[in-house]
């Protein structure tokens, strides 16, 4: 196993300081390793998550050489010659499980910003304190946009959210946390192969949750009370003013009637599992409230806006992997994780082979599938 | 689904769909009107050919769309204003959108109705308040449907016809505009 950095490396330096897990305690669980704390439906600090993955690699033994930065991989007779910085490697067979979020990503338009304006991206925050005093405009409504909207909101700045297609969701709904609806109705279980829409479910931003002690619902309402200002998606920069979509009523519509069908499911499966007696009654929430007016024009250089934080997704990085099999949209091509590629498999991404495939609590069934198809392929190949 | 007839060939649009993924440069359209100046305010658009999967196409027959602007404007009253333009396209493209969704969905369609309302403050293209655009200030669209399906359901259709919208998108979200004298 090579590691550029540490063990739990993109915990340590990727995350902002605040950030806890948006998945419950009880769900912080790797082969072998549960949480075994005294507050399964709480939520992990980053340095929690951390310890508990350190202590993941410690039980589970695994052969991690740290700081050793991958920087090719290529095809190499029938295997693979991988080169690091710490010399070379041949190999059969490469998992690559470098992770779903290692850039952020952020739209074209960047270029046109004024420079009076600082931009920051999730990477390059770490706390409200060090953002200019001001305006400050999030860029997203996604599980991190929320999260930092909020954030910042609570400092006292002004803050400004623009919202495109977002997943709205209920922290907790008929007393359970909602990922233990999720799990336990099968939703985050549904397979690859099974969904309609892979390539859209792929694509799906995550939830709008964030992991609170008091289990609080993030969504656009909870923003909007408490002050954030709530606008259509970005969609272009011309002279020096930022122009944003019309259409937010729209996106409101569709988190909204998705929200809906959901917890519909939810229902359906508690009612026809015999599971109605052990949560509470059916709630349905409210919709998301249309702001009276909504701006479709800032100007970049009034001082309104001093900073901007991109909080619009994340995306892998393979500029080290000198196999012709990533798409050009910078995503690597794999069925159910067996990549185009003989003996190269994947891990970790999203949808890999299950819904929940990129959540800690996801990885375990991945893992045991595509790992038993590596065997196999090893062992044909010994045959042959 | 098939025992849902809305009229639509959803089959031919996702077929198109996926040739079009292996094929971007096929799915490059331009749409082409060609305008008049008749007299005051008052022209003629014809519209019949445009480009798109790789070659010059052709409506059936030709479009002619006069516009004026009515006498409350003190004019001709030929035809609708350019902006009520924009009505028409909106209406029609949701209204395509919510028979395409319902037919992909399975949902049969009995009857579909909108309106649709711009308001429109005039005082932007008269000159009298620099504040006030020249444009809708918004745009309200009012769909009445009957149809085999929820309230929900039918909700999600409309929502999903903009969603998928030309017209939609270009109305809500900036568009770079060229306008030349040859
Ligand atoms: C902001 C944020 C919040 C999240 N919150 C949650 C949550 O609440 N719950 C949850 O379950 N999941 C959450 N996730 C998803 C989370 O990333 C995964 O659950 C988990 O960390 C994925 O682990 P991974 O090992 O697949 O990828 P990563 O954690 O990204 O690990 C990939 C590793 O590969 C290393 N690497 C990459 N390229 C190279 C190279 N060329 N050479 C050597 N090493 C390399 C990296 O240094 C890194 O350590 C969150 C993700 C983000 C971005």
């Amino acid at each position: 196993m090579l590691e550029r950095g540490e063990v739990a490396n993109s915990w340590r330096s990727e995350r902002w300081d605040s950030l806890r897990l948006l998945t419950p305690n009880w769900q912080s669980r790797l082969p072998g390793l549960s949480y075994d704390g005294p507050d399964p439906d709480g939520y992990m600090t980053i340095g929690e998550v951390t310890e508990f993955i350190e202590r993941f690699a410690a039980v589970s033994r695994a052969p991690v050489r740290t700081g050793t930065n991958v920087t090719s991989v290529r095809r190499a007779g029938d295997g693979y010659r991988v080169t690091t910085s710490h010399g070379e490697f041949r190999c059969q067979a490469v998992v690559i499980a470098s992770g779903a979020c290692n850039q952020p990503a952020v739209p074209k338009f960047t270029d046109a910003i004024p420079e009076s304006v600082e931009q920051l991206t999730p990477f390059d925050y770490r706390d409200p304190a060090k953002l200019p005093d001001g305006g400050v405009l999030v860029v997203g409504a996604s599980a991190t946009g929320v999260q930092l909207a909020a954030e910042v909101r609570r400092s006292g700045r002004p803050v400004t959210l623009s919202v495109g297609e977002h997943v709205r969701l209920p922290r907790t709904y008929r007393g359970r946390d909602v990922l233990w609806w999720m799990d336990a109705s099968g939703v985050w279980d549904q397979r690859y192969d099974e969904v309609d829409d892979l390539t859209r479910a792929r694509r799906l931003p995550s939830p709008q949750l964030v992991g609170t002690p008091d289990r609080t619902t993030l969504d656009l309402n909870a923003l909007a009370a408490m002050g954030v200002q709530l606008i259509g998606r970005w969609a272009a920069v011309r002279d020096g003013r930022a122009l944003f979509s019309g259409g937010l009523r729209n996106v409101f519509s569709l988190a909204d009637l998705k929200m809906a069908r959901l917890l519909d499911t939810f229902d359906e499966w508690a009612r026809t599992h015999g599971r109605d007696a052990e949560v509470g009654p059916p709630e349905r929430l409210p919709p998301t409230n249309v702001p009276e007016s909504t701006r479709l024009q800032l100007d970049l250089g009034s001082g309104e806006i001093r900073s901007i934080v991109w909080a619009t997704g994340f995306r892998p990085e393979y500029g080290w992997l000198d196999v012709p099999v990533v798409d050009p949209r910078s995503q690597l091509r794999h069925d159910g994780g067996v990549v185009d590629s003989p003996g190269m498999y994947a891990l970790g991404l999203p949808v890999l082979r299950r819904r929940k495939s990129t959540f800690i609590y996801g990885i375990e069934d991945d893992a045991r599938e595509v790992i038993d198809l590596l065997t196999r392929y090893l062992a044909a190949r010994r045959r042959s | 689904m098939t025992t849902v007839a809305n009229g639509v060939n959803v089959q031919a649009l996702l077929d198109a769909r996926e040739v079009l993924k292996g094929a971007p440069e096929a799915a490059q359209f331009t749409w082409r009107a060609s305008s008049t100046w008749q007299d005051g305010v008052h022209s003629t658009t014809t519209i019949q050919n445009y480009f798109g999967l790789g070659e010059e196409q052709s409506h059936k027959r030709e479009s002619v769309f006069d516009a004026d602007h009515p006498e409350t404007f003190a004019a001709t009253d030929n035809g609708i204003t350019p902006i009520e333009y924009l009505l028409v396209g909106l209406a029609s493209c949701l209204t395509a959108g919510v028979a395409s969704v319902a037919q992909n969905r399975g949902i049969q369609l009995r009857s579909v109705t909108s309106t649709v309302e711009g308001s429109h403050d005039i005082r932007g293209i008269l000159g009298v308040d620099s504040e006030v655009r020249n444009g809708f200030s918004g745009i309200k669209v009012t769909f009445t449907i009957d149809a085999d399906a929820s309230k929900q359901d039918i909700e999600a259709l409309v929502a999903q016809s903009q969603k998928r919208s030309a017209v939609f998108d270009a109305l809500t979200n900036p568009t770079d505009v060229t306008v030349e004298v040859a």
